[in-house]
């Protein structure tokens, strides 16, 4: 299944491996900060909104 | 109806809810056809052997950098002109999405650039704006960091993202100024009536796409989280004042 790559098999392989790396880092970066923005944010609003009920 | 209204950032979070699972799962879908199609079913180049599979990484990432920072322009004249404080946030979040999209064009043609052409590295008008250009994303994306109010470091990358279009422009059509460069013209051009053979030119074409599609996915979800950031930050500051 493997093409046959020849004497470019180095070349060829870490383009693609380097690439793909980048790639699943940028996401995987992208995907675990939102998750903790969106988790702070709703403590902080739960504490805001806490804290507006206890003053009211 | 107006695009006007997606700076209101709550129209923003509501369409952006809706449409990114969708432009998410096609951009998948289309990078990993591309690639598959591109790596395993595609016949080697007669004069450049494998490496041609290179370019359906290689061409893809370097249009997306040169793209997005067109996009970020785009958004920071809006954000100059119109002061809809999404824009700002859209562009912060699509220039480490570029940058990575550099970095691929850059190490990919590095690869590529050893075997064909008997060096990683050459100071060629293309290769060395393009390199600029990767520079102008670093200093964006700390110029951002260094700022400590939105407002100030959405005008002063605004500025910088005007002056570093130069570079982006250079990046695209250096080759056409300068005709001393080791690159060669564009792979592809909608004005020649055939481009690459048809083997190479269908899956390039899908991974194309693919690197569009990850471009608007990633941007939207990287723009709801600054989003949200700006709010907890407005929070935390209102919190800190009572």
């Amino acid at each position: 299944m493997m093409p046959e790559l020849g004497k470019y098999a180095f070349a060829v392989l870490s383009s693609y491996g380097a690439s793909l790396a980048l790639i699943v880092a940028l996401v995987g970066w992208s995907i675990l900060r939102g998750r903790q923005v969106k988790r702070q944010l709703a403590e902080v609003e739960a504490r805001q909104k806490g804290t507006e009920r206890s003053d009211g | 109806m107006s695009i006007w209204e997606y700076a209101n950032p709550k129209k923003f979070m509501q369409t952006s809810a809706w449409a990114l699972p969708w432009v998410a799962g096609l951009s998948v879908v289309t990078l990993v056809m591309g690639l598959i199609w591109g790596f395993f079913f595609t016949p080697d180049d007669y004069k450049q052997g494998s490496t041609v599979k290179i370019i359906y990484l290689h061409v893809p990432a370097a249009m997306m950098a040169i793209n997005a920072w067109v996009m970020m322009l785009l958004a920071s004249l809006i954000w100059l002109i119109r002061r809809h404080h999404v824009s700002a946030l859209a562009a912060k979040a699509a220039a480490p999405v570029g940058l990575t999209f550099t970095f691929i064009a850059l190490v990919t043609g590095a690869l590529w650039g050893q075997p064909m052409w008997g060096t990683w590295w050459a100071w060629d008008p293309r290769l060395t704006s393009f390199l600029i250009l990767c520079l102008f994303y670093l200093g964006y994306i700390a110029l951002w960091q260094a700022v400590d109010d939105p407002d100030t470091a959405a005008d002063l990358t605004g500025v910088l993202c005007i002056v570093g279009s130069v570079f982006a422009v250079l990046s695209r059509y250096a080759v056409n100024f300068w005709n001393q460069g080791l690159h060669q013209g564009a792979s592809l051009s909608l004005d020649k009536e055939e481009n690459v053979s048809d083997v190479f030119w269908l899956p390039l074409v899908v991974c194309i796409v693919g690197f569009i599609l990850m471009f608007l996915a990633l941007v939207l979800m990287r723009t709801r989280t600054e989003i949200r950031a700006r709010r907890l930050q407005a929070l935390l500051t209102r919190e800190r004042i009572a």
